[in-house]
């Protein structure tokens, strides 16, 4: 039975690619390969994560130039045909400036580079991304960032919540939204988000960093879990993977 | 030959924390009638074209598709000849 294929996007200063690497081979046990971003096509995968890090040293602005990388032009055609695209950190500031996801991620409010494990509840476990997940559920992820605050219109704003596109809010350990458990300023305390036809999530938050039980926290395995999900009713590999998690 | 400057800040709808921590740097100098401090990015470039119309039109294309992010950013810019 054939294995879902993760492709990694490796840009120039991206530092959780090995981690995104680790997890899909060795927590998944699926097939999964780093694609140097001056590769013309992504190949034949089934998903694709752009990882955290500091492409391009974050110049200009964090995901600016990582975004005309020859890789991003077939990334985006991958997205448009509805290919499953996650992209964690830096990757969710490339996803908003390749224009795949709305918005932008501003300096954090307290201009802090802020590293810690913090909670965030599942707005939407519908998606693609968190079909493994109960609706407030709470998950306890790892941010580590300095330009996370998300911004956008008022009209953007409205709409991505009117579609249930808001798929995390960062939130105390009890599941409230309130401003103290907004660390870096975000509008609506938004911590990840979706397109429009759901098949592109880019979050602040690490789920590679909390899906290894020798790390203590899994929570971020449901994410993958859930793309395995999405996955696997396209790919029809449902009962291997079920039967392998039992 | 020319020269382009382009200027870019945040939207004056977006809070600026780094504005406002020079800000509060200033007034810790002495200088009190000092605010509405912005911090924001100056680019310099040269740009071979032949008019100074072609070499406006490509600063604004750079400006608006990579130099500046317009859903947080305003930008403006000067162009000039280069003697030689």
């Amino acid at each position: 039975m054939a294995k879902a294929k993760f492709g990694i996007v490796v840009f120039p200063g991206s530092n959780c690619d090995h981690d995104s690497l680790y997890v899909a081979e060795t927590i998944l046990q699926q097939e999964a390969r780093l694609i140097w971003h001056k590769e013309g096509s992504i190949g034949d995968v089934d998903v694709v994560i752009l990882p955290g890090g500091f492409s391009y040293g974050d110049y200009l602005r964090c995901g600016a130039i990582a975004r005309f990388s020859p890789i991003m032009k077939d990334v985006v055609r991958f997205a448009n045909n509805g290919g499953l695209v996650i992209g964690i950190c830096n990757g969710f500031q490339v996803l908003t400036e390749a224009g795949l996801l709305p918005g932008v991620l501003l300096r954090n409010q307290s201009l802090l580079f802020i590293c810690k494990y913090l909670h965030l509840r599942v707005e939407n476990p519908n998606s693609n991304f968190t079909n493994q997940c109960i609706q407030g559920e709470v998950l306890e992820i790892p941010i580590a960032h300095g330009e996370g605050n998300y911004f956008t219109d008022p009209d953007t704003l409205k709409s991505l919540e009117d579609n249930q596109q808001v798929v995390f809010r960062y939130c105390d350990k009890n599941g409230n939204v309130t401003d103290e458990a907004n660390l870096n300023g975000s509008l609506n305390n938004i911590a990840g988000i979706i397109n429009n036809k759901g098949n592109v999530l880019g979050m602040m938050p690490h789920p590679e960093r909390a899906s290894d039980p020798m790390l203590k926290h899994t929570d971020g395995r449901k994410i993958f879990d859930s793309i395995m999900q999405s996955l696997n009713l396209q790919l029809n590999v449902v009962e291997r993977y079920a039967e392998e998690r039992s | 030959m020319f020269h382009s400057k382009v200027y870019v800040t945040l939207k004056k709808s977006i809070l600026d924390p780094q504005g406002k921590a020079v800000e509060h740097g200033i007034h810790s100098l002495g200088f009190e009638n000092i605010s509405e401090v912005r911090i924001g990015k100056y680019i310099e470039m040269d740009i071979d074209a032949d008019k100074q119309e072609d070499a406006e039109r490509i600063t604004k294309e750079i400006s608006e598709k990579l130099l500046a992010n317009l859903v947080m950013e305003v930008f403006s810019f000067t162009v000039e000849p280069i003697k030689e």
